[in-house]
């Protein structure tokens, strides 16, 4: 497989195509607007609670926006990872997530690996610098709504992912997934 | 037109030649890099930055090893040679746009240009430049007037301005094609404009700007004009004198000479009204605990130690222009120009953001997928050693204003051959099926 192969998995290309969770509705805990200022490409994502759980539980997201097939599926395989998930537990996804794409496409342990299920598909993405950013926009704006809803502490934490939080069992590389901007 | 473009309908400009362009391409060492696994490169994306030939290398590297000294002081023989070839790097930049050396004001990109002549009319505001400077002074109800073509550098330089000022900004929209509404001038324009800046040729569209048409407007209501001229002087003959421009400005990393310097053009009297930005060494005459008086241009506009080095690399990239001769250059352009629209045109799908005659627009296609974003679009090409630009290339209004958040932009310089856009109509064929959008016999 080649690394285009690798970056546009069959399982990328699909939820790009029929995305999950994509439509806002009503009876949120809280929502986040997040933008990629290189392409423009945004998301606006909201946080449905379940009732009366503790800790804090997911009970679903719902979305609306554009960009680019990365970002588009990225958002979706996510909306179904989290569904009826513990907010800390959301939040280990996050940054077991964020560790993927400081991978350089070499992929985690398989612990963290496992729990990420489909999202494994973006492994390739972390080859092409560009495009980490597609990827994680939408974990972006669900940390931030997280975040603003009051179920996830983020101390001095501003909407971009800065990784605080231990993250277990995750072989974490030692650079910043820094997306890179251009200009002119 | 403009009129840097009308004596090509009389007298046919000189094509490069097969062998001229062969040569032209060993000029430039990383042409021949390979990408992505051993691909040539198909390097289209010189509206963004172009390459650099061996000579402003060279200019560079022989500035460092054999001239480097501070310019405009010492008295030592390396200090005049580096003032010397600083200097002859602001005539020969000056000779390509047909001005006055004294009318070029080295700056680090096109953007500080921009950003100085409008700090200039802050600082005139303020009452700095005293009498001379009225010209740039700015009261609520007076206008700036911009296009809705503009490149983020020729647009918030101005928002900002207007925010300090009170000044009202309003701007010329442009047609579905992206050509500038060069018809609502007269109503737009008007009495309370003091400045009109607008791009020579959009980084996006490629569309060509009718400047005599702004300059008479200007004129007629004595507003200055700022010219953004960063996408015309790599690939246009250009004469900002005959043009009658009162400002502009262009960088020298997109016209084949290093990053990190471009150039302001000031018509003599306007830099000489205008009041200093960036103050401190070099920029003076007298200096007291008090006060100071200033140099005349360009230096006023110089302050502090300057990008010698880069400097001598834009003459150099200047002169070998001038001596491709921008005619040439420009000829050959339209044609990869036509190429390229005829590439783009044919592919099931694909839609162009600009107009079609290559009379009035440059090599700088930029254009949309059907059901494809222009990330994922720029990612196959990438694939097939194929470099173009993709997302809203520092122009959100425009790409709003033609209904897409981004597009990918494949864009040529003199160094461009018939092969590298056949390798990327061949790509961008490919984009579609790739995706598996299969409509209109694409697949």
């Amino acid at each position: 497989m080649s690394s285009m192969e690798q970056l546009y998995q069959q399982l990328i290309l699909d939820h790009a195509k029929s995305p999950h969770g994509k439509g806002l509705t009503d009876g949120h805990a809280a929502e986040s607007f997040q933008v990629n200022p290189t392409c423009g490409d945004e998301v606006r994502l909201r946080v449905h609670l379940a009732e009366g759980a503790d800790p804090a539980q997911i009970d679903r997201v719902s979305w609306e926006g554009q960009g680019c097939s990365i970002s588009q599926a990225s958002i979706s395989v996510m909306s179904e990872l989290v569904e009826g998930v513990p907010v800390p537990s959301a939040e280990v996804l996050g940054e077991t997530f964020r560790a993927l794409m400081r991978a350089r496409g070499e992929g985690l342990e398989e612990e963290a690996e496992d729990r990420l299920g489909d999202a494994t598909a973006f492994t390739g993405v972390a080859r092409y610098p560009a495009r980490i950013k597609c990827a994680l926009l939408g974990w972006a704006a669900l940390r931030d709504a997280l975040a603003q809803s009051g179920a996830l502490d983020l101390p001095g934490q501003e909407s971009t992912p800065a990784p605080a939080s231990p993250v277990p069992a995750a072989s974490v590389g030692t650079d910043p997934a820094t997306p890179q901007e251009d200009h002119a | 037109m403009t009129a840097v473009l009308e004596p090509q309908a009389s007298a046919p400009r000189p094509e490069l030649t097969a062998a001229e362009l062969t040569a032209v391409r060993a000029d430039f060492p990383l042409l021949a890099r390979t990408v992505r696994g051993g691909r040539p490169l198909v390097y289209l994306d010189s509206g963004a930055t172009s390459q650099k030939p061996d000579v402003v290398l060279d200019a560079e590297q022989d500035f460092y090893t054999q001239r480097n000294a501070a310019v405009h002081r010492g008295a030592h023989q390396l200090a005049e040679e580096a003032t010397e070839a600083y200097e002859q790097a602001r005539l020969e930049v000056a000779q390509l746009v047909g001005v006055q050396a004294e009318e070029i004001v080295w700056l680090p990109n096109a953007t500080a240009g921009i950003n100085l002549v409008a700090y200039a009319f802050s600082n005139a505001t303020a009452g700095r430049g005293g009498q001379a400077a009225r010209r740039f002074v700015l009261a609520p109800g007076d206008e700036i007037v911009v296009t809705e073509a503009e490149h983020h550098a020729n647009l918030v330089p101005w928002q900002e301005l207007c925010a300090r000022t009170g000044a009202t900004l309003r701007w010329i929209g442009v047609h579905d094609d992206g050509r500038l509404r060069t018809e609502d001038l007269a109503t737009v324009v008007t009495e309370r404009t003091k400045v009109l800046a607008f791009t020579h040729a959009s980084n996006v569209t490629g569309a060509v700007t009718d400047v005599a048409a702004f300059v008479r407007r200007a004129r007629e209501v004595g507003a200055l004009t700022v010219l953004d001229a960063c996408q015309s002087v790599p690939h246009l003959p250009v004469d900002l004198a005959a043009l009658g421009v009162d400002l502009a400005a262009f960088s020298g990393h997109k016209m084949l000479g290093p990053t990190g310097v471009g150039a302001l053009y000031g018509r003599r009297e306007v830099l000489e009204a205008m009041p200093p930005v960036t103050t401190g060494g070099s920029m003076v005459e007298v200096v007291t605990m008090e006060t100071t008086t200033y140099a005349p241009p360009p230096q006023r506009f110089e302050a502090g130690s300057q990008m010698v080095a880069q400097a001598v690399g834009m003459g150099a990239a200047a002169r070998y222009l001038r001596e491709l001769g921008m005619e040439a250059v420009a000829s050959h352009e339209t044609r990869i120009a036509g190429l390229l629209l005829e590439a783009v045109t044919q592919v099931p799908g694909v839609r162009v953001l600009g107009p079609l005659d290559t009379q009035e627009r440059l090599a700088a296609v930029s254009f949309v997928v059907d059901g494809v974003h222009a990330h994922d679009v720029g990612q196959v090409l990438d694939d097939a050693g194929v470099a173009v630009r993709v997302g809203h290339h520092c122009a959100q209004p425009l790409h709003r204003r033609l209904g897409v958040a981004a597009s990918a932009r494949a864009s040529a310089a003199v160094y461009t051959t018939d092969q590298e856009v056949e390798v990327f109509a061949e790509a961008l064929a490919a984009v579609r099926p790739f995706f598996g959008l299969t409509d209109g016999g694409a697949a």
